[in-house]
């Protein structure tokens, strides 16, 4: 098992490695380097030229690559053009609204996806399986975007029931230890605070967590009917074991595989889908941020997105793998 | 057949299928046959006659929705008679595992991937024995021992992944021998094995129901494990029984035609070199309804006008008080059988396979 993971974990290199030559190409290849970014529109040639030369442009593009691969290592993404600030800085100080909200949504759509998409199955063509399929259907042709919209205008500014906007409600006190509100809180013994971040994170979290839940709903559903037929279960009520026992062990258990493997994207997905949500809600996190990087061509900015986004994409598929081979052994056996 | 009671006693049992939109299918159509204590019940056919629906009756496993069961299928523990076909799910749940046990085809697909081999084994243990933790496992490990599975405590821990197939169908044995029930069913449980390995499945089965004195219902296509194993035999067609008889009778002088082609179709180890097999002709398709006529006569060699006067009766045979047959022009002394049939039933089964 652990040699598993060991392995499965130096397969990063490669990828990630993969990963920054797609990066730096895409880098080389935008229009208008920073020679105009940085430079008034009245610059002469000879100015720019001499600031590309400056910035190491002109030099072989492996010499340009290592340094990019350099930095990137060392913890150095360049500073943001809109805020002058480090770009390392800048996404320690969201990345944890963006953690907070994308979790909400995995764990909206897993703890309701999972048990509806299995009650379906086990009602196939009743009302439920009917309002499942469908509802989720909906779910998957809604943008996000608009979803986000009507569940503001609906629950925030007619009912009133949830907040419209931010993280928090503006003047809480709060002891910020690691920038987790709903973990701090919880360590600090804040429940107001604790209370507040929830009621904050419940509508975002709900947009965002629709197609998910969608894509869960329905691939729970469809397993959970495969795993009926298999000639196992057969078994297991031959032996005449009590339904909950066939149903958790036998059934359950080998229905969740492919689910388990579509959790995984699903989650890397939402990190990149937050840039919408996050915006509707302004909510302050990596994607309300990201958005405004790509209104200002915040290079840096979005090379760091990039970066991340793969990073954790990469990262949670490891863990899909290590829990996958934790539910089936025939893939450790390999 | 015995004299004594029968353990169980299925009479005019009939499963039909609402076909969605195409009509209903009857797959099984008025089979009665009766299981005894320490004998085999064979119960033959191609494929679509009926033989596992049978069986899944029987057990109480078929789909809950859009199957109706007619007839009766009698069991007697002890004292008591109950009907499997009427008993509720509860307690055919309580039945099955511990009085009812059943065998299937495919060992890979009918053991769960996921979920140790001892699991399985002690899970029907805890649910119908009460045993648990380590007496379990104890248990578990003497019952793979038991039928022949050696190094019984690793094996517990393994997947069914990592076992042969002769290893996989021995555990599903251990499993369905494991609260030693009054009768058990085994649905072609050598075909996915290779030739060795179902000799020794067929022996192992043979020992139990002679140790145990459990009731075997056996159901295959291959007349090779008939003969080697099967006291009584229900030849099905289009589900029903076209011909039951014991072993020596059937082999000896089977009456209904379709008995005599499956037998022909059996390669045979004194024939010339390069005689060709004699199939049956067309498909289990070909059919037509019992109550227009005989089923199996648009591919019977013997078939006559009279065969399609309405639904054959199953008449005694010249032969015997137990054989009987469902046919108006019974064949007469048909010289299809090979001796060597009834000696090497696994070689033959094999040679069948490959026909």
């Amino acid at each position: 098992m652990l040699r598993f993971i060991v392995r499965r974990t130096l397969q990063l290199i490669p990828t990630l490695g993969g990963l920054s030559i797609l990066l730096f190409i895409w880098l080389q290849r935008l229009p208008g380097g920073p020679e105009y970014a940085l430079l008034p529109d009245d610059a002469t040639e000879e100015q720019r030229a001499q600031l590309r030369r400056s910035l190491g442009l002109e030099e072989p593009l492996t010499v340009q690559y290592v340094r990019f691969l350099r930095n990137i290592l060392q913890g150095d993404l360049g500073t943001s053009l809109q805020t002058g600030r480090p770009v390392v800085e800048e996404f320690f100080t969201r990345f944890p609204a963006t953690f907070e909200l994308a979790l909400t949504a995995i764990l909206i759509a897993v703890t309701v996806g999972i048990p509806l998409g299995y009650l379906a199955a086990r009602r196939r063509g009743g009302v439920l399986d009917f309002a499942a399929v469908g509802g989720s259907l909906i779910g998957i042709c809604t943008p996000v975007f608009f979803l986000a919209f009507l569940l503001k205008v609906v629950f925030a500014e007619r009912l009133g029931v949830f907040p419209s906007a931010f993280r928090l409600s503006p003047g809480l006190n709060r002891t910020d230890l690691s920038g987790f509100v709903v973990l701090d809180g919880l360590r600090t013994g804040e429940l107001d605070v604790v209370w507040d971040a929830l009621m904050h994170l419940a509508l975002p979290g709900l947009a965002l967590a629709s197609i998910p839940l969608a894509v869960i709903v329905r691939m729970t559903r469809a397993s959970v009917l495969e795993v009926l037929d298999e000639d196992y279960v057969r078994t297991a009520n031959a032996k005449g074991l009590q339904r909950r026992t066939v149903r958790g062990r036998h059934v359950l258990r080998n229905a969740m595989l492919p689910v388990v493997t579509a959790i995984g994207l699903l989650t890397g997905s939402l990190f990149a889908g937050a840039v919408l949500t996050e915006s509707v809600f302004a909510f302050p996190g990596v994607g309300s941020f990201v958005y405004a990087a790509t209104q200002t061509r915040d290079y840096p900015v979005l090379t760091g997105f990039i970066l991340l986004i793969a990073t954790m994409y990469v990262l949670i598929n490891l863990l899909v793998d290590i829990s996958y081979s934790l539910l089936d052994p025939r893939v450790r056996a390999q | 057949m015995g004299s004594s009671t029968p353990l169980l006693a299925v009479e005019e049992l009939s499963v039909v299928f609402d076909g969605r939109g195409s009509g209903e299918v009857r797959a099984v159509d008025g089979v009665s046959f009766t299981l005894e204590e320490g004998r085999v019940t064979g119960l033959v056919g191609e494929s679509g006659c009926g033989k596992s629906v049978t069986s899944l009756a029987l057990m109480g496993l078929l789909p809950p929705r859009g199957v109706r069961v007619g007839g009766s299928a009698v069991l007697r523990t002890g004292d008591t008679e109950a009907d499997l076909l009427r008993l509720s799910p509860k307690k055919m749940r309580d039945l099955r595992g511990s009085q009812l046990a059943m065998i299937f085809q495919d060992p890979l697909s009918s053991l769960n991937p996921v979920v140790p081999i001892g699991r399985q084994v002690t899970e029907i243990l805890t649910r119908h024995r009460g045993l648990r933790g380590s007496a379990a496992e104890k248990e578990a490990a003497d019952l793979l021992y038991r039928v022949g599975i050696p190094d019984p405590k690793r094996r517990l821990k393994e997947y069914p992944h990592q076992l042969s197939g002769g290893m996989r169908q021995r555990a599903l044995i251990a499993m369905a021998v494991a609260c030693r029930p009054r009768v058990m069913i085994a649905d072609e449980p050598t075909t996915a094995l290779d030739v060795t390995i179902q000799a020794q499945i067929l022996e192992l089965l043979k020992d139990l129901v002679t140790e145990e004195g459990t009731a075997l219902l056996m159901i295959t296509h291959d007349l090779g494990v008939v003969a080697g194993l099967c006291d009584d035999i229900n030849v099905l067609y289009a589900g029903r029984a076209v011909e039951t008889a014991p072993r020596e009778p059937l082999f000896a002088d089977p009456t209904h035609p379709y008995t005599v082609g499956l037998l022909g179709s059996i390669p045979r180890l004194d024939a010339p070199r390069g005689e060709p097999l004699t199939p049956i002709r067309g498909s289990v398709n070909d059919n037509i309804a019992w109550n227009d006529g005989c089923a199996f006569a648009p591919r019977c060699d013997h078939y006559t006008l009279d065969c399609l006067q309405g639904p054959p009766r199953l008449v005694r045979s010249e032969t015997g008080d137990a054989h009987a047959h469902r046919c108006v022009n019974p064949v007469r002394h048909a010289d299809v059988v090979d001796r060597a049939v009834l000696e090497s039933p696994s070689v033959v089964g094999d040679e069948e396979e490959r026909a």
